[in-house]
């Protein structure tokens, strides 16, 4: 056990846990925020995509020991009224099925656009790949992303 | 006019203020309170009282309404079209509604164990008139309750927009205003419904009510739910089909891992229990593990040492829909090399017939040339993105149940049953789903968390890793098939010979299409008892037989020299025409319909030589989805879909925007599975556990576009979840066989490279 602060969507918070404990669990469990997902455990799914200093990381492989000093964002500090372009285009197209994959489809493609303002389909190809969606939501989030672009 | 007899389904609206304790149980205990955010949320001041009408809707003192969404939701998107059906009826502006999700009540909502059932593609269909009764009957009191109030006919009143009006005296009042009174009124034998062209809110697109909550990460689904003081549980199964439970062996080094609370065996059912149809489970006795948090629970799991035993053979009687049937268990480690060696072997042998029609055995034996070709699938597993888990707080006085399932009113008599409770003491919370597509029927972890929780005193969350949820049994069975066709001298089609079987269920249906439509047909099937559990997987069998005959039939055409849609037409004509047989289980002019539409959308006749093009048609689950595919392929064999232009007749379409998401869902899906799904097993063990070997379709793969257009008529409406699933994998052999020359017969298509050779 050890205790680590972290500074979450702008929230200063602190923690004892295991230092070999993902950030997904972390969050999930100890913080009570649970709009980060668990699908694969493995880094095969991206249902668990957070920010670390703007960067995507699939936050169940992520030790809470190597976060450092780094800021974490999570679906729940996306914006702070749900009103991100990609948020608001996600509800103009109505991208959700089920919805579980979408927390992580929006922080990947968050941090995509934040890279790539002007995102082209291989872009956003490369950039959503590894966010798996059993609903088939891909032509959606896809269309989306364009339409966050451009707001 | 159409009217409805109110009393059909009586009891749901019997006021709710006369239940037992008023009013309805809602509202999940979130630790986070959603509660709280829907004032915000939906932007609209909350009424200061409300009044129940019936089991679906309660109005506010100002107006506002409230719609209870009967049935779970898995992405399918009733949570909104459900309500819109009510609200169609009441005449409420959809502005002025707020959704919420019913509980699971057999008082508010009678049914049966399939009341509230999200599956099979029919919640829409066997709730439509339920839910347009709920809204016409509520409507229908606050008329009553004006005309009493202004002493005027009730046939002199009418209501637009959340108002009552009395056009004559010039008086209205809203909704709002009348609801207290309304609820003393009596409900009549019957109410009048609306004719469907004067629909205002049916067909015309709402957006998914849940939307904002999810993309805020709103806690909504069944693996977000909290509770004070609730722990941690996993389960360790056997490592292979074919094994069971003999010890656990380290339970003391476990239970002094950090955060640990217990770890024990248990039964998942009784022994003698009789099981129904849902209540498959692969392994009867499991390990469970509970402690305070995920991580240190999924350390202990891994550090559990544990011995298991090869199972028995066995029988038992297993209550399928109120009847008995036998199921046989063998016993052994089985290997998808031996199932496929088994069903092969089996299809020299006599097998069952289900269907004759002429005399198959007289053409074919005169035939001048037969067409023979074999078709195979593997197993699937699900992969639900949110694995199986479930909340359980099992105390003296109560049965608390939350999370997701698919099927509440069939697993609350087995909860009852396996923890000696009755009915009336559980209470079932039901979460959206992160997607269910028949996995969350078998509900088998239900039981497993109640057990645990009991057994651990406490409330807990029951989770399946990803491993266990891809490893734990309930796949699509594996099947195979042989088409053949027999072509006279002239070429005509004159005998058509289906032989299908598979472990450990046969995926035939001998009565539709093309049967009907050919004079000499015949239909057989068998079926190979398994220790792999399986269930139903979106479309169940249709998932199957769609894309083998749907490529039978194209090579059909080719060999006949004819265009597949056409010929696909011939044949329907002939069905709507001179139907052979009696039992012919679908509308030909309606699967007509989607054809020609298709051929219309996708401009068929025009298409540009660069992409390669393959259509498929089915019906199943009472709807018919046809689909036109494009396929370029570069010069290294990769395959890009272009475009994929469907047709759909599902009658009424309730919310078209979301109706065509869960058209583009089912394509993609359809493709991803007929490209990469499998899942093989080797000595009982399954050869995947997690999305690194299990190959599921990504965001490059899918279509560019799809485009999906509906046949405009006025049918009740039926569902949307499965049917244009089954036919794009043959609208996908097609095109590949257009594409490449060869055709595929075997799926997974792409066998595990990403090319097509
Ligand atoms: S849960 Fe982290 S990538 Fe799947
Ligand atoms: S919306 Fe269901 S998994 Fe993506």
């Amino acid at each position: 056990m050890a205790i680590f602060n972290l500074k979450i969507n702008n929230v200063d918070q602190q923690v004892e846990v295991d230092p070999a404990t993902p950030v997904l669990w972390v969050l999930r469990d100890h913080l009570k925020m649970v709009g980060t997902k668990y699908g694969c455990g493995i880094a095969q799914c991206g249902a668990c995509t957070i920010h670390l200093d703007d960067v995507a990381m699939r936050s169940c492989v992520l030790p809470i020991s190597a976060v450092g000093d780094k800021a974490i964002t999570t679906i729940e500090g996306l914006s702070e009224k749900g009103d991100h372009p990609l948020q608001k285009a996600w509800i103009q197209h109505d991208v959700p099925q089920c919805g579980y994959c979408q927390a992580g489809q929006l922080m990947s493609a968050a941090a995509l656009l934040k890279d790539t303002p002007s995102p082209t389909d291989a872009d956003i190809d490369d950039a959503m790949n590894g966010n798996l969606c059993r609903c088939g939501t891909y032509i959606r989030v896809k269309a989306a992303i364009h339409t966050a672009s451009k707001m | 006019m159409t009217t409805i007899k109110t009393q059909f389904n009586r009891r749901s609206f019997l006021k709710s203020s006369a239940l037992t304790g008023g009013g309805l149980m809602l509202g999940f205990s979130w630790f986070a309170g959603c509660k709280a955010s829907v004032k915000e949320e939906v932007g609209m001041v909350l009424p200061d009282e409300w009044f129940d009408i019936n089991s679906y809707l309660k109005i506010g003192d100002n107006g506002i309404v409230t719609i209870f969404s009967p049935n779970p939701e898995f992405g399918q998107n009733i949570k909104t079209a459900m309500p819109m059906i009510v609200a169609e009826e009441l005449d409420i502006d959809w502005k002025d509604v707020i959704v919420e999700q019913a509980p699971y009540s057999q008082k508010l909502f009678p049914g049966g164990p399939f009341g509230q059932f999200s599956g099979g593609s029919r919640g829409i269909m066997m709730k439509w008139d339920a839910l347009r009764m709920a809204g016409a009957s509520a409507k229908h009191l606050l008329k009553a309750a004006a005309a009493q109030k202004w002493e005027v006919p009730i046939e002199e009143i009418t209501t637009k927009s959340g108002k009552v009006f009395h056009e004559k005296s010039g008086q209205s009042a809203g909704y709002g205003a009348l609801a207290r009174a309304a609820v003393g009124m009596e409900v009549p034998e019957e109410v009048p419904l609306k004719e469907p062209k004067n629909y205002q809110l049916i067909g015309n697109s709402q957006k998914n009510v849940d939307g904002k909550k999810i993309v805020t990460g709103a806690p909504m689904f069944g693996i977000d739910y909290q509770k004070e003081g609730m722990l941690v549980a996993m389960v360790v199964s056997p490592p292979a089909f074919g094994m069971t439970f003999k010890s656990l062996d380290n339970a003391a080094e476990i239970k002094a891992m950090p955060g640990i609370k217990d770890v024990f065996s248990f039964k998942t059912y009784n022994d003698g229990y009789k099981k129904s149809f849902f209540d498959v489970n692969a392994f009867p006795e499991l390990i469970a593990v509970v402690g305070n948090s995920t991580w240190e629970v999924m350390n202990a799991k891994k550090a559990i040492k544990a011995s298991w035993t090869a199972t028995k053979a066995s029988s038992a009687t297993i209550d399928r829909f109120g009847k008995d049937i036998t199921v046989n268990t063998p016993a052994g480690l089985e290997s998808t090399v031996e199932h496929n060696r088994q069903m092969e072997t089996l299809f020299s042998k006599p097998l069952k017939v289900v269907r004759k029609d002429g005399d198959p055995a007289r053409v074919f034996k005169e035939a001048a040339k037969i067409i023979e070709r074999s078709y195979s699938a593997p197993y699937l597993a699900h992969n639900c993105m949110e694995p199986m888990n479930f909340f359980a707080d099992v105390n003296e006085n109560q049965v608390h149940l939350a999370g997701p399932l698919q099927a509440p009113g069939l697993i609350e008599p087995v909860v009852a049953a396996r923890l000696g409770v009755a009915e009336k003491d559980i209470k079932i919370e039901m979460t959206r789903m992160g997607g269910g597509f028949g996995r969350r029927a078998y509900a088998h972890y239900v039981v497993e968390a109640a057990i645990i929780s009991q057994q651990v005193k406490a409330p807990v969350k029951l989770m399946y890793t990803r491993e266990d949820d891809m490893t734990n049994g309930i796949y699509r069975p594996t099947y195979q098939a042989i088409y053949r066709a027999a072509l006279d001298d002239k070429n005509n089609l004159v005998g058509l010979h289906i032989k299908a079987g598979g472990i450990p269920e046969s995926p035939l249906f001998a009565n539709r299409f093309p049967a009907g439509s050919i004079d000499n047909y015949l239909a057989e099937e068998f079926a190979i008892d398994s220790n792999i559990t399986t269930g139903a997987f979106r479309a169940p069998r249709s998932n199957f037989m769609a894309g083998a005959e749907q490529s039978f039939l194209d090579e059909i055409a080719e060999a006949i020299g004819k265009d597949p849609i056409d010929f696909r037409l011939e044949l329907l004509k002939r069905a709507t025409d001179q139907p052979v047989g009696e039992k012919n289980d679908y509308d030909a002019e309606r699967y007509a319909g989607v054809l020609k539409l298709v051929k219309e959308k996708s401009n068929w006749s025009s298409a540009s030589a660069k992409v390669h093009r393959g259509v498929s048609a089915y019906f199943c689950h009472h709807t018919y989805a046809a689909h036109v595919l494009d396929m370029t392929i570069d010069d290294e064999g990769q395959p890009t879909i272009e475009n994929v232009t469907c047709a759909i007749d599902c009658g009424i379409v309730v919310n078209p925007d979301a109706a065509k998401n869960m058209a583009e869902g089912g394509i993609i899906d359809g493709i991803g599975n007929a490209f990469y799904g499998e899942m093989t097993f080797k000595d009982g063990k399954p050869a995947k556990s997690n999305f690194h070997e299990y190959r599921m379709i990504r965001m490059s793969e899918a279509p560019k576009n799809i485009e999906v257009h509906f046949v405009n008529n006025e049918i009740s409406p039926t569902g949307l979840g499965e049917p244009p699933f089954p036919p794009i994998f043959g609208a996908i052999a097609n095109a590949m066989y257009k594409a490449t020359g060869n055709r595929r017969y075997h799926q997974p298509f792409l066998d595990g490279k990403a090319v097509l050779g």
